[in-house]
């Protein structure tokens, strides 16, 4: 269990197979207000989301979820400990180059997909790549390309009123990853939908980590948890447990399919 | 698990000998309820005694084939016909576990619960790897025993999310700020 290791433990030594973590968290705390008012949403939280991995947070409201997810991405910054996006310490980074490298490394899916219904569904997922400076040429074949792989190749002309929410869901999730970016941060994705479209979801993220993105998903839902390489137990900004699909983390071991 | 029926279920398909039924039994639950064969064949001749499935003959390797009665369609019938009471289920380990372990001065009921949600997630994942695993051409059946093990886990794990939260009770005075 890494995620309890500080930083600079014998942990960080091992070989990583998959070489350097796309997100690292050490130590990180997060208290929101001052002196009296003072909540700490987060205290002494370390995590590793490598590239191929799916890792899913879960655990109940107020336990610091949203707070994790939104400092990983560079969304929020750390009061304590130290958050590494692709090897780039993101407390030293000035506001403007912390704007840079959150948009060319990190994505973000939401409950409420927020795409603009006045653009195309390809226009929508374009639209962080023009923001970064590309031409509109170059950043349509990019979303073209991000569409295919989340099975949308038919539907970047469509509005995204014309879609379903699943489909709407596999356009936000194109939008987030579409460029050079490999952090997929999603809360709740599939919290809108129904189960079919749901599970619909689940499959894509994890199609995405399996091509080499690192995603980190927050969940309440039990079911999609258990499409992650690893589950992390979140309990008033702790990390109390986690479980790792390839058993190795202690206990169990109970070959599931040969059960009871 | 009502091999008895299971076996009266596969035998309304037509006479089958023992080892085909323990295969064909196995292979339809996904391998999750594995039988030995000598439990097959007691199972076998208690039915044989209640009338509900005869001998019928030897094959060419002089395997006795069993085949249903009318009496064995009617059991079978009324099987299918009523639904399974909770009743009628063995009783749960892990919930008189926990019950004990709430009651039961210096036990630790949040380790308890803690240690039995990680198992159960690995149960899940598992269980999500191995349906993954299962193409389009796997039998349905197959992947419906395969669903019925995750809702229970699903359940178990929302279950255990419940206990900790009772047992926990609010653990910080302050109210929080995070949303969902």
């Amino acid at each position: 269990m890494t995620e309890r290791e500080p930083s600079a433990s014998a942990a960080d030594q091992l070989p990583r197979p998959d070489g350097e973590p796309i997100v690292r968290l050490a130590g990180v705390v997060r208290v929101h207000g001052e002196g009296p008012h003072a909540v700490p949403a987060l205290r002494g939280v370390s995590l590793d989301v490598r590239a191929g991995e799916l890792v899913a947070v879960m655990g109940p409201s107020g336990s610091g979820k949203s707070t994790l997810l939104n400092l990983a991405g560079g969304l929020d910054r750390p009061t304590e400990g130290s958050v590494l996006l692709e090897g780039r310490e993101l407390r030293d980074l000035p506001p403007k180059r912390l704007a840079e490298l959150r948009r060319r490394s990190a994505g973000y899916v939401f409950q409420d997909l927020n795409l603009i219904p006045s653009l195309t569904v390809a226009e929508n997922v374009a639209l962080p790549r023009e923001l970064d400076g590309a031409s509109t040429a170059t950043a349509r074949r990019a979303a073209l390309r991000v569409l295919d792989e989340v099975g949308l190749a038919d539907m970047g002309d469509r509005f995204p009123d014309d879609l379903s929410g699943g489909q709407r869901q596999r356009a936000a999730i194109a939008r987030a990853l579409v460029g050079e970016r490999r952090l997929l941060l999603a809360d709740e994705p599939t919290g809108a939908l129904d189960t079919r479209a749901g599970d619909e979801i689940i499959q894509v993220l994890r199609q995405r980590a399996d091509a080499r993105a690192a995603v980190l998903l927050v969940t309440h839902e039990p079911r999609y948890a258990a499409w992650a390489d690893r589950v992390v137990f979140l309990r008033d900004g702790r990390i109390t447990d986690s479980s790792d699909a390839q058993g190795t983390d202690g206990a169990g071991g109970m070959g599931v399919v040969s059960a009871r | 698990m009502s091999v008895r029926h299971g076996l009266l279920a596969l035998l309304s398909q037509g006479p089958r000998y023992g080892y085909q039924l323990k295969t064909e039994f196995e292979a339809s639950t996904a391998d999750t309820c594995p039988l030995n064969i000598g439990q097959v064949y007691t199972t076998l001749s208690r039915l044989e005694r209640d009338g509900l499935v005869s001998r019928a003959g030897e094959d060419e390797q002089g395997r006795v084939r069993y085949a249903i009665t009318p009496d064995g369609h009617g059991e079978l019938d009324r099987w299918f016909a009523k639904p399974v009471s909770r009743a009628d289920r063995p009783r749960d380990e892990l919930v008189v576990k926990l019950a004990m372990a709430a009651t039961t001065p210096g036990v630790d009921v949040a380790a308890v619960v803690q240690a039995q949600r990680s198992s159960t997630m690995r149960t899940l994942q598992e269980l999500t790897r191995a349906k993954r695993g299962f193409d389009a051409s796997a039998e349905t059946a197959q992947r419906l025993v395969l669903d019925s093990m995750i809702f229970q886990a699903e359940a178990e794990q929302r279950w255990l999310d419940h206990c900790e939260a009772v047992l926990g009770g609010p653990s910080d005075s302050s109210p929080a700020k995070e949303t969902p």
